[in-house]
Parts: structure tokens; C-alpha cells; sequence
């Protein structure tokens, strides 16, 4: 069973990557080109400011390239494997936290974890487009990423069971409310303790930078609706075959 | 038909902790190293020698949110 829901669901993330692919490749990729035409441009003015000649930097993978069969690639297995990590907590979480169906609980299970791996955590750390960031500081941020990513998905834990524990006595409004109120003042705080990153350069474009954050939201938001839309789908079409199975049996 | 939802039976039954462990260690495992390399693999630590893989998925990576160079 969970071996046929984690096919499921990587079959389902590959088709996400796929929309998403497409999604970035529309919006995203305008931005991208944008910000390395800036970069360039700012590169050579450095040159020409210093008299010496604008230093090429070697181009191992063209431009072509990286747009589109390594966005493609890109896009495809990282949705393969979000769909496939959302398929083992799904077998986890389906009947254990409420009476909802297959479908109910993919939806509402990707919501979730859109918001605790992608919203949440941009709103300190967003996107960053070319261009955008000191290549000395990379291990600085990549750790501080993943420790916001690694925290928001704990609060998210901790809501999800702190609702749980009230629903009983409380009723499932309330103990949602309390659940999310929970991950939102854990979130403020811990947000206001991390250091801010600020590597935008001077006179770097204002739209730009909010047009690529808004498309990078936007790749992830149809990444996640196509992974909890059809995933559901396909696990209720699973579970309805195993119990009729079962019956045949009785 | 409401009713019948309701009913006991219809409850949706959990799959047992023991089932899913083995998926979750080994599947998981290989997932968040597929998601490790399109996001941070010659970013802030390098496993395989050159730019190649950063370069190829340079726009996913963006895109995606991963701190990049």
C-alpha cells in the first residue's frame, strides 16, 4: 500500500514539475533574463570604469541551456521528489488526525505544507534572482535557509498536534484556530531573531525583484495544487480498490 | 447518503506505523538527496568536483527559492 501511494505520488510530482516547468517558463524565466542582462551590464561598467577589459566569464552550460532543458530537469525531479516525500507523509497522516477522505486530506495536507515550506519561510528568505547576492556569504544563507525551512516544518508539527490534542474539547474551529495562531506566533518570533539578509545591490530593479519573487511563489503554489489536487485523486481511487478488495475476501 | 458517510465502517482506516517505516527511511532518504542536489550540490558544499550540476539546474534553483552563489 504505502509502496503504490509513494509511486502515486511521484508519478503526480512529475506531472506538478511539469506544470510548473511551464509556469516558470512563461513568468520566470522574462525575470531571469533581466537580471543576467543587468548583471552583464554592470560588469562592464566596472570594466570601464577601471580601464581594464570586461572579463568574460566562461559559459559552461548556455543560456538555452539552463532555460530550458535544465529548468525542465530541474523542475521535474524536484517535483518528483516534493510528490513522493508528500505521498509518505500522507500515509502517515490519513486517518490519524481527522475523519477527512483521501481527498480532503491531500488537499488540505498540501496547503499546509505550502505554506510551512514555501510561504513561511520565503517571507524571511525570499527567492533571489541573479545578480542579487554576495557569493561569499552562500554558506551563511544556505544554512540559514535551511534552518527557517527545518523550523517552520517543527512549528507546523507542533500546530498540527497542538489542534489535535484541543479538537476533543474544543471543537475542530477552534482547535484549528489555536493550531494556526500557534505556527504564526511561533513563526513572528523566530523570524524576528534571525538575522536579516539584505544583498540587493544599489539601483537594482524595484519590479524586477517583485515580479521574480512573485513568479518563483507562483511556480510553487502550481507545484502544490497540481501534487494535492491529483494525488488525491489517484490515493482515493487506491483506497476504493483496496477496500472492494477486501470485501471480495469477506 | 449523508448518513452513510458517517457511518463507522466508512472511517478512514490508518496505515500501520510498521508498513510505512521502511518506505519512509529508504524512499526518504533518496527523495532529499534528489531535492539536495537540485538545490544546494556546488552551492555552499560541493560532492562532485566542477560547476556542471549548479550550472545545468541555474534557473530551477533560482526559481525555486535556493540560495545560489
Amino acid at each position: 500500500m504505502v509502496g503504490s501511494l509513494l509511486l502515486r505520488g511521484m508519478l503526480v510530482g512529475i506531472l506538478a514539475g511539469l506544470f510548473a516547468f511551464g509556469f516558470a517558463r512563461i513568468f520566470g524565466e522574462p525575470q531571469i533574463d533581466r537580471a543576467i542582462a543587468y548583471e552583464e551590464q554592470m560588469a562592464s561598467a566596472e570594466a570601464a570604469a577601471s580601464g581594464q577589459a570586461a572579463e568574460e566569464e566562461p559559459e559552461l552550460v548556455s543560456r538555452g541551456t539552463q532555460a530550458g532543458i535544465g529548468l525542465l530537469t530541474g523542475s521535474v525531479i524536484y517535483g518528483a521528489a516534493i510528490g513522493g516525500l508528500f505521498a509518505l507523509v500522507f500515509a502517515y497522516v490519513y486517518g490519524r488526525i481527522s475523519p477527512l477522505g483521501p481527498r480532503a486530506t491531500a488537499a488540505l495536507l498540501a496547503l499546509g505544507a505550502f505554506i510551512a515550506i514555501v510561504l513561511a519561510p520565503a517571507l524571511k528568505y525570499p527567492a533571489t534572482p541573479p545578480a542579487v547576492g554576495n557569493p561569499e556569504t552562500i554558506g551563511a544563507r544556505t544554512e540559514l535557509f535551511f534552518v527557517m525551512l527545518l523550523i517552520s516544518i517543527a512549528a507546523s508539527v507542533a500546530a498540527v498536534a497542538l489542534a489535535r490534542r484541543l479538537w476533543a474539547q474544543h471543537g475542530a474551529w477552534n482547535a484549528g484556530i489555536a493550531g494556526a495562531a500557534a505556527f504564526i506566533a511561533i513563526m513572528v518570533v523566530v523570524q524576528c531573531a534571525l538575522p536579516t539578509i539584505n544583498e540587493i545591490p544599489e539601483g537594482y530593479s524595484a519590479d524586477l525583484l517583485w515580479r521574480f519573487r512573485t513568479s518563483s511563489l507562483g511556480m510553487h503554489a502550481v507545484l502544490w495544487t497540481v501534487i494535492g489536487l491529483a494525488f488525491g485523486a489517484l490515493a482515493e481511487k487506491s483506497f476504493a480498490s483496496r477496500s472492494s478488495h477486501r470485501a471480495t475476501l469477506r | 447518503m449523508s448518513d452513510i458517510a458517517y457511518a463507522p465502517s466508512a472511517l478512514p482506516q490508518p496505515i500501520p506505523v510498521r508498513e510505512i517505516l521502511p518506505w519512509a527511511v529508504f524512499g526518504g532518504l533518496l527523495l532529499l538527496i534528489a531535492i539536495y542536489f537540485i538545490g544546494s550540490e556546488e552551492g555552499a558544499m560541493t560532492l562532485v568536483s566542477g560547476l556542471n550540476t549548479h550550472e545545468f539546474v541555474h534557473d530551477a534553483r533560482h526559481l525555486l527559492g535556493f540560495p545560489c552563489h
